[in-house]
């Protein structure tokens, strides 16, 4: 049986346009943009061509605010970190949404051992922040906020331009992770009013091992790694002249092709909802209309999102993902979920859908008919 | 799914389980976990000559729980009911040929689901009293607080 694929946002392949642009960088023209000759320099031209595109893609001020790091992790280390330790004399408070990645709350979490006070800001029960919880929360000692543009898990959009308004008033600064938005829906960090952006190569089809910081034009940070001074001495270390060629050209494509692409996929998300939510308790994670255009995520009761990903793949070679404790490596249920108001009985039962370029309409009912399949399948089996 | 590392077997039980359903006229019953944990499973016996004459499980769970109740109740069937107590949950997980280690602890309670159902048997046939009931321990403590 021909598979179909729905997790777009774990892993996505390789666009092979990409691929054919940089592959030169492994191949032929392996420069090091730090070196003088000629081929030195042309690595280094070609990291600018990408720092332009991905300036682009975005709509910064100017592609020297873009610098690119190994991942969207390490992105965001280096937003949190580098803000919270350079202003740390202004203010040692750091606010995040409870759905933030965990790279962030992470990154958040381990500054309280340099004295820094976390406070979580609260979503509703469809994942948007609670703007006046974080205009109570928010304070003139507040070093960073953090809100991502869009969770990839219940695929909710937040109110950027709103949040920031609340930040900016208190004079703060406001990082926003837009990993699961960015290449989806368009982003313009002018007119968002955002301070740090972080960015991932893989999530906009491009290769891994390169992730990128947008700074603006009045943010100072500090490194969190020290070394030579590439990228502006922000992110030593020679760079992933692939990774970044990649995913330069990635956000060129995605910034020409989103629009039409995102329409494709809305449409598709939208006859998936209506058919999954025909199924006996079934439940729509995240907004309903705010919410990623290629995104749809749902729960179901008295079963568990494992044995939902597993039967789907075995029986009817579907691949979903699922934010199931049983499926994670802590065992514990997605953060997320627990957020959004779900008990942990409610979010052992979640599924995620994401679709990407191979995903078309024919293939609405043949997904629709294969989960209520699985669900009726495993609720026969279940004693709740 | 390689990256979860279930065997075959696992898989083999989760796709096809054996002996799922419920016994309306059980000779005994057993119903161990918790929902909130993501793991829940009963187990129904009936019982002749003190042997498992037939048995049926139910399971709220992951891959991993559904092929354990389906593995422990083809091991007891036909099993006299010491024997059958003495089933363990790593005897389970042999049988399957392994378990991912993370699903050791929490999803392995088949044979306990089963031991709560052969001592509900022994509960109402006078042969141990409610308080004389074995409680489960791996030695591992609880996986899940709730």
């Amino acid at each position: 049986m021909q598979g179909i694929y729905l997790d777009n946002q774990s892993a996505m392949l390789l666009d092979s346009r990409v691929l054919d642009f940089a592959k030169k960088y492994l191949i032929d023209e392996p420069g090091n943009p730090s070196a003088l000759h000629s081929v030195g320099l042309a690595a280094k031209s070609a990291v600018e061509e990408a720092r332009a595109k991905v300036a682009e893609l975005i709509n910064a001020e100017d592609a020297r605010n873009i610098v690119f790091t190994g991942s969207a992790t390490e992105a965001n280390n280096l937003a949190i970190r580098g803000v919270a330790m350079r202003n740390a004399a202004r203010g040692k408070s750091l606010l995040a949404s409870r759905i933030e990645h965990i790279s962030v709350l992470n990154a958040m979490k381990d500054l309280q051992k340099n004295g820094f006070q976390l406070q979580l800001i609260p979503v509703d029960t469809q994942g948007t922040v609670d703007l006046q919880a974080l205009e109570s929360m928010i304070s003139r000692e507040t070093a960073v906020t953090s809100v991502m543009y869009a969770n990839g898990e219940i695929g909710t959009i937040e109110p950027i331009k709103e949040i920031s308004r609340i930040v900016h008033e208190k004079g703060m600064l406001l990082h926003v992770d837009a990993v699961a938005a960015a290449g989806r829906i368009p982003i313009d960090v002018q007119n968002d009013g955002i301070d740090l952006l972080t960015l991932s190569s893989n999530d906009l089809c491009g290769p891994q091992g390169a992730g990128a910081l947008y700074l603006g034009p009045n943010v100072k940070i500090q490194p969190v790694i020290v070394g030579g001074g590439q990228e502006r001495g922000l992110r030593p270390g020679t760079e992933n002249l692939f990774a970044i060629a990649g995913m330069g050209e990635a956000a060129r494509l995605a910034r020409l092709e989103m629009k039409d692409e995102s329409l494709r996929l809305k449409a598709i998300r939208d006859g998936l909802i209506r058919e999954i939510l025909k199924i006996d308790e079934t439940h729509l994670t995240g907004h309903a209309i705010e919410r990623l255009p290629h995104h749809a995520s749902f729960r179901f009761s008295r079963i568990e999102g494992e044995s939902i990903l597993l039967t789907l793949d075995a029986m009817f070679n579907i691949q979903v993902s699922t934010g199931s404790a049983c499926s994670s490596r802590t065992l514990e249920p997605s953060h997320v979920l627990l957020a959004i108001g779900l008990k942990h009985e409610q979010a052992h039962g979640s599924m995620v859908i994401t679709l990407g370029k191979s995903n078309h309409p024919d293939q609405i009912p043949v997904i629709a008919d294969a989960v209520k399949k699985t669900v009726e399948r495993l609720r026969a089996l279940s004693p709740l | 799914m390689a990256q979860i590392g279930y065997s075959k077997k696992v898989m083999e039980h989760f796709m096809n389980p054996r002996n799922v359903g419920v016994i309306d006229d059980a000779d005994g019953y057993g119903k161990v976990g918790n929902p909130v944990c993501g793991d829940l499973m009963e187990i129904f016996i009936k019982v002749k000559d003190e042997r498992i004459d037939d048995i049926k499980f139910r399971t709220f769970g992951c891959g991993s729980a559904i092929a354990v109740s389906s593995m422990v109740t083809e091991m007891a069937k036909g099993r006299p009911l010491d024997e059958a107590m003495k089933i363990t949950r790593k005897d389970v997980a042999d049988e399957l040929d392994g378990l991912p280690p993370q699903k050791m602890h929490c999803s392995n309670l088949g044979a306990d689901a089963l031991h709560a159902a052969i001592q509900d048997y022994w509960v109402k046939t006078g042969k141990i009293k409610p308080d004389e009931i074995k409680k489960e321990d791996d030695g591992e403590g609880e996986a899940c607080p709730a």
